[in-house]
């Protein structure tokens, strides 16, 4: 069943989160495709990064922004030359804001073949509760 | 006389990935006309984009196919020309969750490639990690070039 989503998580728009510190690294930066979703105990994050390896992923939550960061390393020789190049190897980067308290310690993160699984589960307050009613 | 070759200014594809190809792309390029995924080379526009490069042996072809499992992709490989197929599924979270993002893609895909010179079939060798599909393809014996010694 489609629920409407809601707007717990937002991307991180310019105007409302400082400024991100430039790349230090030249190249191109590119914004991952993600899937995000949730349900009443956690926030799930997938997200498709071709080429990071897991020791060149970083994932920072600070005041309620998430970033996601990943390095790919160029692959090839030096010997080679370009015979056709449709994609440059290049850094992912995306920033999100979550507005629902996150339970740091429990985040968890799968890199397999490219895809990133985030887990984050929230923190036992900001679940809803089930509240019965009961009849007198 | 020597006449210099200002053009083509890079090693070009005959075949399917002509000259007129190359400049669209450039074009396209310095237009910033990428469209759709920011940042990603123009002129593709197909999935999975493909990069190949060549050494003196062997094309190596390199194509982004993040999260698919290797059991799922057809390669075939038959005088110069390259094939890669295959279907990326995302499985479905059966759970009550509700999407706030759904961006990434799938569905079935199908890429051919014509590379200029024949290539050994037989020793092809494919392998997959980090979502990152890599072929080594030997250049056929016939096609690699000859050194010559000129003799006084």
């Amino acid at each position: 069943m489609a629920r409407e989503a809601s707007t717990d998580v937002e991307k991180a728009e310019p105007s409302n989160v400082p400024a991100a510190p430039e790349q230090t690294r030249t190249g191109p930066v590119y914004s991952p495709a993600v899937d995000i979703f949730e349900n009443e105990n956690s926030i799930t994050l997938l997200a498709d990064m071709p080429g990071v390896k897991a020791s060149d992923l970083e994932i920072d939550l600070r005041e309620n922004v998430l970033t996601l960061t990943g390095r790919v390393t160029p692959s090839g020789t030096a010997k080679e030359s370009n015979v056709l190049r449709e994609y440059r190897p290049g850094t992912f980067f995306r920033q999100f804001n979550l507005s629902e308290a996150i339970d740091q310690p429990k985040i968890d993160a799968q890199l397999t073949d490219g895809v990133l699984r985030l887990e984050l589960p929230k923190v036992e307050k900001a679940r809803p509760r089930q509240i019965t009613v009961r009849s007198a | 006389m020597f006449v210099r070759r200002v053009w083509p200014s890079r090693p070009t594809f005959e075949g399917s990935f002509g000259e007129f190809d190359q400049i669209r792309r450039e074009m396209l390029r310095l237009l910033g006309t990428s469209g759709g995924d920011a940042g990603a080379e123009p002129g593709a526009g197909v999935f999975p984009p493909i990069n190949i490069t060549q050494d003196d042996d062997n094309f190596v072809l390199r194509a982004e196919i993040p999260g698919i499992k290797p059991a799922e992709l057809s390669i075939s490989a038959l005088r110069n020309r390259v094939a890669i197929s295959g279907k990326r599924e995302i499985p479905r979270e059966h759970e009550r969750v509700s999407y706030h993002r759904k961006e990434r893609p799938e569905g079935a895909f199908n890429r051919a490639v014509t590379l200029p010179v024949e290539i050994d079939a037989e020793r092809v060798d494919a392998r997959y990690g980090d979502g990152i599909l890599t072929l080594t393809l030997p250049k056929a014996e016939v096609a690699k070039p000859r050194q010559i010694t000129v003799k006084p």
